[in-house]
């Protein structure tokens, strides 16, 4: 470590900045296959994005008419036929970790696609980029219109260009806020200024964000604020898809007049590369794919379109960029033929991947099917334990909720097995009507909290004791729990 | 590096020297050849550490701040921690109001049907009877050695939730309160009313009609001392009377305890529990709403259907 830092060295005649500015990233426009997927994407991601909340579903009478809604203030979750309550959050948990898994898997197989294709700040940055185009023109002009003095007519632009990204900033960020209420309700409250206040300020937060972040910061989110990019670099391995710039094939690269040169004066003829930058000058992140795989490359793809279209005008063979793992490379860089993409993609990494991932999503799915619509818990007054009575008899206190999911009113009854002869009772009932099974009725979309009473008959010993709800109507349903009902004899346990 | 000094140490380190390659002064020192350099604080760290001094000045002016003697420095704002709690307590009273209201205007007897009502005054009683009766009668209610559990079915002076709405107002044997339940139980070892002996016959008896122990020939005897004694206030079964207060005997409840020791010191010096006149601290309201809640623990009895009275019209 004794050499000195070779730019420090300079210090003499070029004082070197520890600072690095940002150069300004100017993509120039591309057509091609992987710009019309991007496009494809962009339209599916920004279109499910917005007009979901848009969807209507009919529930009836009791809960919201909106297919996908986060009904925070009643802590309701709706998913088209899906409706889930706090305490099935782990419906949601298993998404989550479906998404996780399925994430691993994606990059697993097809490396960075996430980013170069579906994350909100690739959509969002190449959606601004495209206005950028639209407003300023091309690469060139941009550069131009950078490098020009701030006169009115360029602040005039400039104020144009920024107008247009707020707008877009705040059509499509805002439009998060209806998911989480009534959308048409919403909007309507929205501009007449009646919404919730904190309507307007997620609206605020968001179009505020989406206009920095989609504006402004472009890839340098990616670069020096994302967590994803490096955990992606840690997931990759030798059979991940990257975009590779086949180096065996393109270098030493030189335009085609060195080229030529070289060949006329006899030397090593020289790669495919022309060295015409167009793969740089098409970067939505600015990064030169010619050094390698870096953390600023998004995979998403417009290089490989640029040097398509150069190698096609030079009438070279397309593909010197191009999708290619890591393995493949090392081959092809020794003559060798590609890995079948069979091979490459069935692999144990990606199979137990699509493994867990499947599992937990059958899971999911076996539970939805399975899971009850009414539920009973019962939890045992611990203060006091047990209440002897006049006659001998010990009366046990419970607080049981019963919870109808639906909704619709359901008829029920409440009973309990495992004592003979017990009578139950409610904290609103008096205690001479007591009796085996209490019959009521648990309104829609509702939970029951009752104080229950439960008489043993005098000389029952403490014994273990089944709460069970049954539904009364024609489609049933049931739910049971165990309790324990305890005397001065001790807990029942 | 250390290549464009001198030796390391000595004097001639101290003079500060312009770094080329981050354009900034070292602050003169140098150990080994390690220098610092004199980098200013970041701008918008500086601006924000000002910004907070303004901030704190304003602050010290608006609210409650520099301590004294004997208190604080109350602040142009006139805001204070206590101020704001009553704000609270008066809006949350404020959004009661209605309730209580529905509650003051409805008879104790017939909140019952009114199911919305009964509800809100059980809730209300709970979080007044934590505040008011917990130390007597336990947080859950369940009472101690004479303090009675309220959750049973045993009651002294009635159960149904006018005669708790009553006992509760006035209390027991509670002075200074003239409709206060009032009942004296002789001490009958203490003053001589029975001999030592007669006790323990009266506690046999009183163990037999509570099937605690097998008849004897001392609660034979005592059977005819209870007649005598007891039976007045207690009822000729030991069933006991609500209109004094006296517990009944028979049951498998007691207040102070049914074993001999218990029921001996019980006859010989007598018990008279004290509870107080919670009309004296307590709004109508909130002991209303005590007695809901009290009624609702379990045992509390429905109200006994007044003989209806003869019309006074239409005859």
């Amino acid at each position: 470590m004794n050499a000195p830092d070779p730019r420090l060295a300079m210090t003499a005649d070029t004082p070197v900045k520890l600072y690095e500015k940002r150069v300004p990233v100017f993509p120039k426009k591309i057509t091609g296959p992987f710009r019309r997927f991007k496009w494809a994407v962009m339209v599916l991601c920004l279109g499910v994005y917005w007009l979901t909340p848009w969807i209507r579903w009919d529930r009836g009478s009791y809960a919201p008419h909106q297919a996908v809604l986060v009904d925070l203030a009643h802590r309701r979750f709706y998913m088209f036929a899906i409706e889930i309550w706090p305490n099935e959050f782990y419906f949601v948990a298993g998404l989550l970790i479906m998404a996780g898994i399925g994430l691993f898997l994606v990059t697993s197989v097809v490396g960075r696609a996430w980013c170069g294709y579906a994350c909100p700040q690739t959509v969002w940055t190449d959606l601004y980029q495209h206005v950028d185009r639209l407003i300023d023109g091309d690469r060139n002009a941009q550069l131009r219109l950078q490098a020009a003095p701030w006169t009115v007519a360029k602040l005039a632009r400039r104020l144009f260009k920024w107008s247009v990204w707020l707008g877009i900033a705040f059509l499509t960020g805002g439009a998060w806020i209806f998911y989480f209420a009534d959308a048409p309700t919403l909007q309507r409250a929205f501009w007449t200024g009646t919404a919730d206040p904190v309507a307007y300020a997620t609206t605020a937060v968001l179009t505020l964000t989406t206009f920095v972040l989609g504006g402004f910061m472009r890839e340098q989110v990616c670069i020096y604020m994302c967590p994803w990019p490096r955990i992606q670099s840690a997931m990759l391995d030798e059979k991940s898809l990257l975009v590779t710039y086949k180096h065996w094939r393109g270098e030493p690269r030189g335009s085609l007049k060195s080229a030529k040169q070289q060949l006329d004066t006899g030397l090593t003829p020289l790669g495919d590369c022309i060295d015409c930058h167009q793969c740089q000058a098409v970067c939505p992140t600015g990064v030169d794919i010619r050094d390698g795989a870096q953390i600023g490359c998004i995979t998403c793809g417009l290089c490989i379109d640029a040097c398509d279209a150069a190698m096609a005008k030079v009438g070279r063979p397309r593909g010197l960029i191009d999708y290619c793992t890591l393995e493949d490379a090392a081959r092809e860089a020794q003559g060798q033929a590609d890995t079948p993409i069979l091979k490459t993609v069935l692999r144990p990494r990606t199979l137990i991947y699509f493994g867990v991932w499947a599992a937990i999503g059958m899971a999911l799915l076996f539970m939805l099917g399975a899971r009850t619509r009414l539920t009973l818990s019962v939890a045992k007054d611990r203060n006091p334990e047990f209440v002897q009575l006049s006659n001998g008899a010990v009366r046990d206190g419970f607080t049981i909720k019963l919870r109808n999911m639906e909704d619709r009113p359901r008829p029920v009854t409440v009973s309990t097995s495992g004592l003979p002869g017990a009578l139950i009772y409610t904290d609103d009932m008096d205690d001479h009507a007591a009796r085996p099974v209490l019959a009521m009725t648990v309104p829609a979309d509702t939970t029951l909290r009752l104080r229950l009473y439960l008489v043993g008959p005098v000389g029952t010993k403490p014994s273990p004791v089944l709460f069970q709800l049954k539904a009364t109507d024609r489609d049933g349903g049931q739910d049971q729990v165990k309790a324990t009902y305890s005397t001065p004899q001790g807990n029942g346990q | 590096m250390a290549n464009d000094h001198g030796p390391a140490g000595g004097d001639a380190g101290h003079s500060s020297r312009l770094d080329e390659a981050t354009g900034t002064h070292t602050v003169g020192h140098e150990w080994d050849g390690i220098e610092e350099l004199d980098t200013p604080l970041p701008r918008w760290w500086l601006t924000l550490f000002y910004a907070c001094i303004v901030f704190a000045i304003g602050y010290v002016i608006a609210y409650p701040a520099l301590p004294g003697l004997h208190g604080a420095t109350p602040g142009v704002l006139g805001w204070s921690s206590r101020g704001a709690l009553a704000a609270e307590i008066k809006a949350a009273d404020a959004s009661h109001a209605a309730t209580r209201a529905a509650i003051a205007a409805t008879p104790v007897e017939d909140l019952v049907k009114n199911p919305v009502l009964l509800r809100a005054a059980i809730e209300g009683g709970r979080a007044a009877f934590k505040q008011n009766c917990v130390q007597c009668h336990g947080a859950g209610a369940a009472g101690s050695k004479g303090y009675p559990n309220l959750n049973d079915d045993d009651w002294l002076w009635g159960g149904d939730i006018a005669t708790i709405q009553q006992t509760l107002e006035h209390g027991i044997r509670y002075p200074g309160d003239d409709a206060t339940r009032q009942s004296q139980m002789p001490a009958f070892g203490h003053d001589g009313i029975l001999t030592a002996a007669q006790v323990q016959d009266v506690v046999s008896h009183v163990r037999v009609i509570s099937h605690q122990e097998p008849a004897s020939a001392a609660s034979q005897r005592g059977s005819a001392i209870f007649a005598q004694n007891c039976a007045v206030c207690h009822g000729a079964n030991g069933e006991g009377g609500r209109s004094v207060g006296a517990p009944r005997l028979n049951d498998a409840i007691w207040l102070y305890g049914g074993d001999r020791a218990t029921l001996t010191e019980t006859v010989t010096y007598a018990r008279a529990g004290v509870m107080p006149a919670w009309q004296q601290r307590l709004d109508p309201v909130t002991i209303k709403m005590l007695a809901a809640y009290v009624h609702s623990l379990g045992g509390g009895e429905a109200t006994a259907t007044a003989p209806a009275a003869p019309p006074a019209t239409g005859q």
